[in-house]
């Protein structure tokens, strides 16, 4: 059902919190997974049991330091567990469908709650506004009418949300839909019939806008992302992967971050790289030195392997890079490509089994059979 | 290194009951075939992890070749269409990362085809010298 929740006196905030208030009160749900502000002014997920600490709940905050599907696998995965609202960006839905298919979380007793995204600065640049005046809430949400979304003065949105081509809600429980909505009178949601009645909302449509201005939009993100797809094939294909990678100081924070790599016995986190000494002084006599710590290219290569076909583009690996690498470009451009060899698109429907784990007999039939 | 000197060096991960049965009759025909292949034998197509793939391409291999049954023929019943996909995938990715994918095959070759192996091996060898070496062969910093 569509509805409008209330906006009073411009504080779009306020009527979010308000809404996942009557959500924790009303709803059927024991606790609210939301961005939540710390005493110390940083926003970090947070599992809110009392419906009196969601006032420092802030999904509107325009920072993404993790994607916060990582932590909503703990809470769902299994039996008991509450009955929760979880409320993410975009990209955070598409990476938890992909752990759904991972069997690192659960749908069951969640209510997915996602709201379409403005657009994030990375963590240092937000508390970079946040020390220097503040950020600017009020010009985002008025933008969101129009989706002409621009950064603060100084500052850019992080390189992942420049070229997101899928910033708005779809396929969740509930969905606040910002985009070409006038905000000051009312935030349009989508929801299942049911929490509507027990929320005590009735029907209302909202302007009628948001496929236009989510068209505009994800056209305009979709010019971006190519451009910079294709400067970033141009740099594989000039210097290959290794020249891309070549700075790489193997932290593995791009694995760590990444919502989709969730191997608790990771290949490279486990003894078969333990060489005996002598192995790299084989290695080292073989081709006259030898890059340590070994298997660098290995290690990307792998991952794509291992994760390209669902990344869903949320770049928390190149945030996460001290060598300031374009890892997000690369997975995204590489994984462009081979997802569609499998015509796979992460992230959109769970029902829909992840490419390496199916397949038919009529495929591919010429593969193999070369004579 | 000169051409003609240049000999490659294949690395063939080959199913147990398939190819590598068909490379064991291959020599137990006496049929004739380039030593440029080291084998290493696993149960199934199935369990090449496209990782030994990588490792054996970035240390310098000049190519690999996975052998398994044909379609429908898998010991475990789907091993090979599994594989199938997983070396799609891999060879999209190596192309993508500005890798030589060409330099992977992947062979459906039962245990009775020793004709076939022996001349899958020459077709790769003759592939592989035309190619030259594997540029990775030289690169320390991967």
């Amino acid at each position: 059902m569509k509805t409008v929740i209330p906006v009073e006196g411009n504080d779009v905030l306020a009527a979010v919190r308000g809404f996942l208030k009557q959500l924790l009160e009303r709803g059927g749900v024991e606790a609210v997974l939301a961005p939540m502000v710390t005493p110390a002014g940083a926003v970090t997920p947070a599992l809110v049991s009392d419906a009196a600490a969601l006032d420092a709940v802030d999904p509107l905050a325009p920072v993404m330091g993790l994607n916060a599907a990582r932590v909503v696998g703990p809470v769902s995965i299994r039996e008991p567990r509450g009955r929760i609202a979880v409320v993410l960006r975009p990209c955070e839905m598409r990476a938890l469908v992909e752990l759904v298919k991972l069997q690192q979380a659960s749908l069951n007793d969640l209510v997915t709650v996602v709201i379409d995204c403005t657009g994030t600065y990375s963590v240092p640049d937000y508390d970079a506004l946040r020390a220097n005046g503040g950020v600017d809430r009020a010009a985002l949400m008025a933008a969101m009418a129009t989706g002409d979304l621009v950064p603060q003065d100084g500052f850019t949105f992080r390189d992942a949300c420049e070229m997101c081509e899928k910033p708005h809600a779809v396929g969740a429980d509930v969905m606040l839909e910002l985009f070409g909505a006038d905000l000051s009178a009312g935030i349009p949601v989508t929801l299942p019939d049911e929490m509507a009645q027990a929320l005590g909302l009735s029907a209302a449509e909202g302007s009628g806008t948001r496929v236009q201005v989510v068209d505009k939009v994800v056209a305009a993100r979709t010019k971006v992302r190519d451009a910079r797809f294709a400067e970033i094939r141009q740099q594989m294909d000039a210097e290959g992967i290794e020249g891309v990678f070549a700075s790489c100081v193997r932290c593995h924070n791009c694995m760590t971050t990444c919502p989709i790599c969730y191997c608790k016995t990771c290949l490279f986190k486990s003894p078969i790289f333990d060489h005996e000494p002598i192995q790299f002084m084989n290695w080292a006599r073989r081709k006259g030195a030898y890059r340590l710590p070994a298997d660098t290219m290995l290690f990307h290569l792998t991952r794509l392997n291992h994760m390209v076909l669902s990344c869903i583009g949320c770049g928390v690996c190149s945030d996460a890079c001290p060598a300031d690498l374009p890892v997000a470009r690369v997975f995204r451009a590489v994984g462009q490509q081979t997802q569609a060899v499998f015509e796979y698109e992460p992230g959109r429907d769970v029902t829909e089994p992840l490419p390496l784990i199916t397949f038919t007999e009529n495929e591919w039939t010429s593969v193999g059979e070369e004579r | 290194m000169t051409d003609e000197q240049f000999e490659p060096k294949i690395v063939a991960f080959l199913c147990n009951w398939c190819t590598y049965t068909g490379a064991d009759l291959a020599g137990t025909s006496r049929i004739q075939y380039p030593p440029n292949v080291r084998i290493i034998r696993l149960m199934c197509s199935g369990s090449v992890d496209p990782t030994y793939v990588l490792k054996a391409l970035l240390d310098g291999a000049d190519g690999v070749l996975i052998g398994g049954c044909h379609p429908g023929d898998c010991h475990y019943q789907s091993g090979n269409y599994k594989a199938r996909r997983r070396i799609v995938a891999l060879k999209e990715i190596l192309k993508q990362a500005g890798l030589d994918e060409e330099r992977v095959w992947l062979r459906w070759i039962s245990a009775s085809e020793g004709q076939r192996f022996a001349d899958t091996v020459t077709q790769m060898t003759e592939a592989l010298k035309a190619k030259g070496p594997n540029p990775m062969r030289q690169e320390w910093a991967v």
